[in-house]
């Protein structure tokens, strides 16, 4: 089976975020007043061969956790998606 | 028989000249290049990774760089006592392989760093510190965009109450305040060394600063300090 992976990880709530704040503070700039906090993190987009869907859960939950999030500072989440043709 | 010191060199690493430099021309040590594919380092005393972008910084300072070969033998070396220092990227591949606590994120003013820099020294037990007293203040470069140490709070105070906090950044008089602090570190720090402090890393480079025609000579401090902890080794072997 192959399977669609889409993570997200993102800088864990209580890391400061300078990258946001400053995105922030540009949107501010630009007239959106009405925002309130701004957080950027990153999108991975991974596509792997597995035989069922567990192994595939378990496969990328161990790649976030060794190697695509610091668990010191970020968390992640991600979606699975069967896209066997 | 004299100490060797050993320079990790990976893909996109970029202090190792001045290291060696340091180490050999300056300080009349012996030491060579260790090529990041490299797995044997038995005949290695002492081990520096320095500073660069190591495969460009890709996903996370020092992310890539904790899986290449040579990472396991120097994994093994640390948890078994060798003395290893890691600067400025060094520092964030130390971090990143678990050899030290926290993590470096981007700077709080998102601008890249470079510039002369006073630091204290909060703890001197570690071979690399043992020549430099609590409270000396001393003047090193920083030249980083990603050196905002973070530490969650509990991790901190164990690593205050185990005297594992070796630098913090501070004005020419040794005052420790947050408008000298040039990126965003908790608690001002600017190197930290593990549990048993055979492991240091620091953001600041200690080899640039090694002969008065480079503006500053207190990274010999630091040089001189492991060289006489490798020495009493090995006269006690």
């Amino acid at each position: 089976m192959k399977f669609q992976a889409t993570i997200q990880i993102m800088l864990k709530e209580s890391v400061n975020d300078p990258q946001g704040n400053a995105v922030l503070s540009g949107l501010k700039a630009l007239g959106f007043e009405n925002i309130e906090n701004v957080r950027v993190g990153k999108f991975v987009s991974v596509q792997l061969q597995a035989t069922d869907r567990s192994s595939a859960d378990a496969e990328v939950n161990a790649m976030c956790e060794k190697l695509l999030a610091n668990t010191v500072i970020e968390s992640f989440t991600y979606t699975l998606e069967d896209v066997t043709t | 028989m004299s100490t060797k010191f050993g320079v990790i060199v990976f893909p996109g690493t970029w202090s190792e000249g001045d290291w060696l430099h340091a180490l050999t021309g300056i300080m009349g040590f012996d030491a060579e290049y260790i090529f990041h594919k490299q797995t044997d380092i038995s005949n290695f005393d002492c081990l520096v990774i320095p500073g660069g972008f190591s495969y460009g910084d890709y996903l996370r300072p020092g992310a890539i760089a904790r899986f290449s070969p040579v990472m396991g033998s120097i994994i093994e070396f640390a948890n078994s006592g060798g003395p290893v220092i890691g600067s400025c990227n060094g520092f964030q591949i130390l971090c990143e392989a678990g050899l030290l606590p926290g993590a470096l994120i981007r700077n709080e003013s998102l601008e890249f760093r470079c510039q002369k820099q006073h630091l204290i020294i909060e703890n001197n037990n570690s071979p690399f510190m043992a020549g430099l007293n609590q409270g000396e203040v001393i003047s090193l470069p920083i030249s980083h965009g990603d050196g905002n140490y973070f530490v969650d709070d509990v991790t901190l105070a164990d690593m205050e109450f185990r005297g594992q906090i070796a630098l913090k950044y501070c004005d020419a008089e040794g005052k420790i305040a947050e408008t000298v602090n040039p990126n965003g570190s908790v608690s001002n720090i600017a190197g930290v060394t593990n549990e048993l402090g055979n492991v240091l890393g620091l953001m600041p480079h200690p080899e640039r600063v090694v002969e008065q025609i480079l503006g500053g000579v207190d990274g010999i401090k630091i040089l001189q300090s492991v060289d006489h902890f490798l020495s009493r080794k090995l006269l006690n072997e």
